[in-house]
């Protein structure tokens, strides 16, 4: 494809902390070539706001190069921006014309609240975690990898559930704010294989204990997150979950 | 774990949504077979025969009671659900994510199950009511209801309200018939195109039959 730059003007939600009300602000940018990243053409934009002595924009980021899940922007009414199954960080400035309007805002929703302008508060997904997502074995050395025998497609699907980099994408797309694709993929991933076995049926109920005491959403299955996640995890995992947790509560012991 | 636990949990929730929505679509089934048989062109004589079944056997009256008992925890949950996941949003979007990402029914079941309800206690008065005070409310004799249908689908407003309604329903189903099978965990890959297009073929079939039956009536089709 042809490189071209671009002039934009980028409007951007501003918050100076999380009790601010907030506001949206427009910015012109000049000169944007198509090959920049949509986090750097921000860099370039921040550069510019430092530089006529205004606040620099908060965002979250790390890797950049799509593998962290930090980035997190809702970029003109879509989660990671127009692209499919793409992170924010991986969305080229191709993707816009010249002359473009673009609308940047922060995931909305009342479990992640909004710590500076783009950047929202996601340790909600860490306590969920923390709430189960794990199996408590002591690692020790590495097993021979033939040792457990695992049905190849449970170990594909466990692996497509283990892409999920819990970005939070799914809840901000969600017309519920709700956690369940996340929620589904770590269940799935673990429910999948026989290291995550004895503890399966705790491991869902705690989790989504968890999940509803951090104040999301419940699913209707729209569709809505599958549709935006950057790593394509399928909303057959919510599927998944429901019968983890039916089975669970079912055959609880008290 | 306890029970109260289980079904106040978020997943519980949708569960007796899901399972309530299937009792409930079996109760479709029943209700549009029933009412198909006006198209026997025999004056009423058969489907005055199964309405009789109906309201004057002990056992579907019983059934009756599960079927408003299903009903009721179906609207109260699903306006509970509703207004609790429209709380978790404080600050919405600018831009919305639209119908890029679902369907739009998929997100507005609740309020194509709020415009049920309102044709629903439409429909109610117009035939359940009457027939049931005739009744006392007990097992007692039974107005005529293919006369009653025949006089209250005279108004075009009344058909206009009933096509409407179905059509409600159509699209309410087109999600919830396969979210309620969703919710029940199943969605293997071999089930998902069978329940999607079930669930499709059903809403429509549902629905045609239904808005059928007014405009049968009003058209002079039936006699």
């Amino acid at each position: 494809m042809e490189h071209y730059n671009m002039n934009l003007t980028v409007k951007v939600w501003r918050q100076k902390n999380s009790s601010d009300k907030g506001k949206f602000e427009s910015y012109p940018v000049k000169n944007i070539s198509s090959e920049m990243s949509f986090l750097e053409m921000i860099d370039v934009l921040n550069e510019q706001l430092i530089v006529e002595g205004k606040e620099p924009i908060a965002f979250d980021h790390d890797c950049r190069e799509g593998i962290c899940g930090m980035c997190s922007m809702y970029i003109n009414g879509k989660p990671h921006g127009p692209w499919a199954a793409n992170t924010t960080c991986q969305l080229h400035m191709r993707a816009f014309k010249d002359g473009d309007t673009v609308v940047v805002e922060p995931w909305r929703a009342s479990a992640f609240p909004v710590v500076k302008d783009l950047m929202v508060d996601r340790s909600a997904f860490d306590r969920i975690i923390q709430a189960g997502g794990y199996i408590s074995v002591n690692t020790g050395n590495a097993v021979d990898g033939n040792s457990l025998p695992i049905n190849k497609d449970h170990a594909d699907s466990a692996f497509a559930a283990a892409m999920c980099i819990g970005c939070g994408a799914c809840v901000a797309a969600c017309k519920n704010s709700s956690a369940m694709l996340f929620l589904s993929a770590k269940v799935s991933h673990l429910a999948l294989l026989p290291q995550g076995d004895p503890e399966r049926k705790s491991r869902v109920l705690n989790m989504v204990a968890q999940m509803d005491k951090e104040g999301f959403g419940a699913c209707t299955n729209t569709g809505a997150c599958e549709a935006t996640c950057p790593k394509e995890i399928s909303i057959s995992n919510i599927a998944r979950l429901n019968q983890e947790y039916l089975r669970a509560s079912l055959t609880a012991e008290k | 774990m306890t029970w109260k636990q289980v079904f106040t949990s978020s997943v519980g929730k949708k569960l007796t949504m899901g399972l309530t929505g299937i009792f409930l679509i079996l109760f479709l089934v029943v209700h549009a077979g029933l009412n198909a048989c006006i198209w026997a062109n025999d004056h009423g004589i058969m489907f005055n025969k199964g309405a009789h079944f109906m309201g004057a056997n002990v056992i579907p009256r019983i059934l009756e009671i599960g079927l408003f008992a299903g009903l009721l925890l179906h609207i109260i949950q699903g306006l509970m659900l509703e207004l609790s996941n429209r709380s978790k949003r404080k600050v919405g979007y600018a831009v919305s994510y639209g119908n890029e990402g679902s369907k739009w029914y998929s997100r507005s079941m609740g309020i194509l199950g709020t415009l049920i309800l309102l044709f629903l206690v439409l429909h109610l008065s117009d035939f359940w009511y009457p027939n049931r005070s005739h009744q006392n409310f007990v097992l007692g004799e039974e107005i005529d209801l293919y006369e009653k249908m025949k006089t209250t689908f005279t108004e075009l407003w009344v058909v206009i309200v009933y096509v409407l309604g179905c059509l409600s329903l159509g699209y309410h189903l087109a999600h919830g018939f396969q979210s309620a099978f969703k919710t029940l965990g199943i969605n293997n890959r071999r089930y998902h195109i069978m329940l999607t297009s079930l669930g499709y073929g059903f809403s429509i079939i549902i629905t045609l039959a239904f808005a059928l039956m007014p405009i049968s009536f009003y058209l002079g089709w039936v006699n």
